[in-house]
């Protein structure tokens, strides 16, 4: 192997991706050349490093230098200075790594130090399209070691005594899952993975299959082994380009290495791993759904029981877990279920990976112990909100979880506590929203989603679903009545008690939790008819003051309507006939003249 | 609601000599009809009767079967899709930094609702699903370029940039 002088990883990840990366690593190869430093500079694509806001990122080891929001044209810079003189180019560092003359280590950065990176380990360290790199960080050692050394009944009892939980949001027992189909006799077994990750906001899982797609080969196997599986699925989102063909990649190696295939290890187990693509069907992400979406048909859930660990895919007993899930067990196997329950709460062991976006600095990618308050998430990791804007809520799990209100900031997260505050662990899609941000406008916004993503098979969501969308549109609109709302509550309880899956079962979830924190904003649209936040349009009236006002007609001359009118140096008004509340005005004027 | 215009399908003999071998290629296999609806939309850009009856023909699936997904997965579409391929995402992360005023700004600019292509066939819009590049919210794909930190005032120069 050639040895390098310096190590550039340049993140890959789709967030770096779609700000620019590939350009980047184009300018470094075309100026490693013109400097003649081919051979003693490598440069590696890596997976996510988290801190996707400020992509396109880039480090150089040995130094530990985290350039951030880097363009081609500064790369000569960096390799000429940086790389032939030593001189590291200090205004394109990540800020916060500098101190005064010293660069700190990138742990000790506000976003990394309370991390910790369990599932995301390899991510943004390895190259994931080098199998030789995964083996150096001990990966398919854990594969090994189960192969070689251990019954399948030690590796379920492993899994169970970690107290490993679906990291897909239901938060069901990982080694029980794997036990129940371990007990199903059949000739033909199968492990598939859930990757379709379709939560909007969430972009864990991807993230993982891009930055270390061999972990999920790895884990899968073992899960293969403890259950007596040949023969496995990867259902994976065909949005996601960069993960399929990494993922791909991955397993062309493994077979090319031994590790997947016939005869593992020369222990006599076989194992096989196929791709199968979703198709843009959020209810493929329910676990029967997914799998007669395999089948190659409509992508519509089955009444449980049977329990895929009974009967599953073609019929066949199946063990269904969430990429993160896998991502977790070669952790467990190499340091044992003790050390991994070291890390956590009682009864939520591990960490959860969050993408943490919407009103927030630190956009992107994070894993923390299970049990750390939504404060640390969003104020010490985020970095809190941008300009000065006041927290309102935090919303997890999607269109099937709830918000989580600024009292409940100090709640530890785990599984059974935002149970409890009416949200959901979810897959762990995390939005911060601030004081600009209308609840019941969202509840619209995730209820329009579960409308337009119900499959059509059971009438309470079909059906229900619709209605529910319509009441809050109507309240949107302003005319909507107090009735309305206790409908609503209704309406949500029974839909939440007659749904055949957990899609429809979850879907009244955005309401429900918006009403239990928010109610006060749904009466203040029906009783007063105004939105507080100021975003439901119907709702909205803008105003002049004429204290403030200077008439200097810049407003009047910006509006697109012509609503505006009045006499220079006087006050102007608006005419609110006109007006068509697009908000141009306010954001025109100099003096803060206009509110709405 | 109203119909779709579409234009008439113009398949090639050399598309269809590709989609039978697909077709081959999967035949036998288990759940063979979603991967190879796939391959054959990359290979019309869109999946209209012609294209799914060859399918049903090839795997000697039923023609209400293949409809019936196709229909009910999002990525396939029966129409056509524009020479640029505008995508707004509508992920949550988007939503609330403003990427509906994107879509209101886009719809206006173009005179097509979303789903729709343009009469002259340049330019389609749809809204996605979260794309995952939430760091850069709002966004939008034209085709494979990607548009980040958007605010309705950059549409016309993003629109200026595809007119040929």
């Amino acid at each position: 192997m050639k040895l390098a002088r310096a190590h550039v990883l340049v993140c890959g990840g789709t967030g770096c991706t779609s700000s620019g990366s590939e350009k980047i690593i184009e300018a470094l190869n075309t100026n490693l050349e013109k400097y003649n430093l081919t051979d003693e500079i490598s440069v590696v694509r890596t997976g996510c490093f988290g801190l996707c806001a400020l992509g396109p990122v880039m480090i150089v080891y040995p130094e530990g230098c985290f350039y951030s929001r880097v363009t081609p044209e500064d790369i000569e810079e960096i390799v000429s200075e940086h790389f032939l003189k030593g001189r590291i180019v200090k205004r394109l560092l990540y800020q916060e790594t500098v101190e005064e003359d010293n660069i700190k280590s990138l742990n000790e950065v506000d976003f990394y130090k309370k991390q910790k990176r369990v599932a995301l380990r390899n991510c943004g360290v390895i190259n994931p399209e080098s199998i030789e790199e995964y083996i150096a960080m001990d990966g398919y050692k854990a594969l090994g070691k189960v192969l070689t050394s251990m019954k399948p009944q030690e590796v379920i009892d492993e899994v169970l005594a970690s107290g490993l939980r679906g990291r897909g949001g239901g938060g069901f027992p990982t080694g029980l899952k794997w036990s129940f189909a371990s007990k199903s006799v059949d000739d033909q077994k199968y492990v598939a993975c859930n990757a379709d990750e379709g939560d909007p906001g969430a972009f864990m899982d991807r993230s993982i299959l891009e930055g270390d797609p061999h972990s999920i080969i790895e884990a899968m196997t073992i899960a293969g082994y403890a259950i007596g599986a040949t023969e496995g699925y990867v259902y994976i989102r065909a949005e996601y380009p960069i993960a399929v063909s990494r993922l791909q990649i991955a397993i062309d190696q493994a077979k090319e290495y031994g590790m997947l295939g016939e005869n593992i290890f020369d222990s006599g187990f076989n194992f096989d791993l196929h791709i199968r693509l979703g198709a843009g069907a959020f209810v493929c992400g329910e676990e029967t759904a997914l799998m007669t979406s395999i089948e190659g048909h409509r992508g519509e859930p089955r009444p449980r029981p049977p329990f895929p660990a009974v009967k599953g895919l073609f019929g066949k007993p199946t063990v269904l877990n969430n990429v993160e899930t896998y991502a977790n067990i070669p952790v467990i196997i190499n340091g044992g279920a003790e050390e991994f329950k070291k890390i956590g709460t009682e009864k939520s062991t591990g960490t959860k990976v969050f993408a943490v976006g919407g009103k927030i600095n630190n956009t992107g990618l994070v894993e923390i112990p299970m049990g750390t308050t939504l404060r640390e998430i969003v104020y010490e990791i985020g970095g809190g909100i941008p300009n000065g804007k006041k927290f309102k809520a935090a919303q997890t799990g999607g269109p099937s979880g709830g918000c989580i209100p600024a009292d409940c900031l100090d709640v530890p997260i785990d599984y059974d506590s935002l149970i409890s505050i009416g949200s959901m662990m979810g897959s762990g899609g995390l939005i911060v929203m601030d004081e600009d941000t209308c609840m019941v406008d969202i509840a619209k916004f995730f209820l329009e989603f579960t409308v337009d993503e119900s499959c059509g098979k059971c009438a309470p969501c079909r059906i229900g679903t619709r209605r529910m969308y319509e009441i809050l549109e109507k309240i949107t609109n302003g005319t909507g009545t107090l009735e309305d709302i206790a409908k609503l509550k209704e309406l949500c309880y029974n839909i939440k008690n007659s749904a055949l899956c957990g899609l429809g079962q979850t879907a009244p979830n955005p309401i429900l939790s918006t009403l239990r924190y928010f109610e006060d904003e749904y009466i203040a649209h029906v009783v007063d008819k105004k939105c507080p936040a100021g975003v439901c349009k119907a709702l909205v009236s803008y105003s002049i003051d004429p204290d403030k006002c200077k008439g200097c007609s810049l407003c009047a001359k910006k509006c697109p309507v012509g609503a505006i009118s009045g006499e220079i140096k006087k006050p102007f008004v608006i005419d609110p006939n006109k007006c068509i509340k697009c908000g141009v005005c306010m954001e025109t004027c100099k003096f803060g003249a206009i509110s709405k | 609601m109203s119909e779709k215009k579409t234009p008439a399908f113009n398949g090639t003999k050399e598309q269809e000599k590709e989609l039978l071998k697909v077709i081959e290629k999967y035949k036998g296999t288990e759940g063979a009809l979603i991967p190879v609806l796939h391959e054959a939309q990359e290979i019309y850009g869109y999946l209209p009767i012609e294209v799914q009856e060859i399918i049903s023909e090839g795997l000697g699936v039923s023609m209400a079967e293949i409809y019936g997904v196709v229909t009910f997965y999002t990525q396939f579409t029966t129409n056509p899709k524009g020479k640029y391929k505008i995508a707004v995402c509508l992920g949550t992360a988007c939503y609330v930094k403003g990427s509906g005023e994107l879509v209101e700004k886009i719809k206006e600019k173009l005179n097509i609702e979303v789903g729709e292509c343009s009469a002259d066939g340049k330019y389609s819009l749809d809204a996605t699903r979260c794309i995952g590049a939430c760091g850069l919210a709002p966004v939008l794909t034209v085709n494979d370029d990607v548009y980040g930190r958007l605010v309705p005032e950059d549409i016309d120069g993003i629109l200026a940039k595809y007119v040929d």
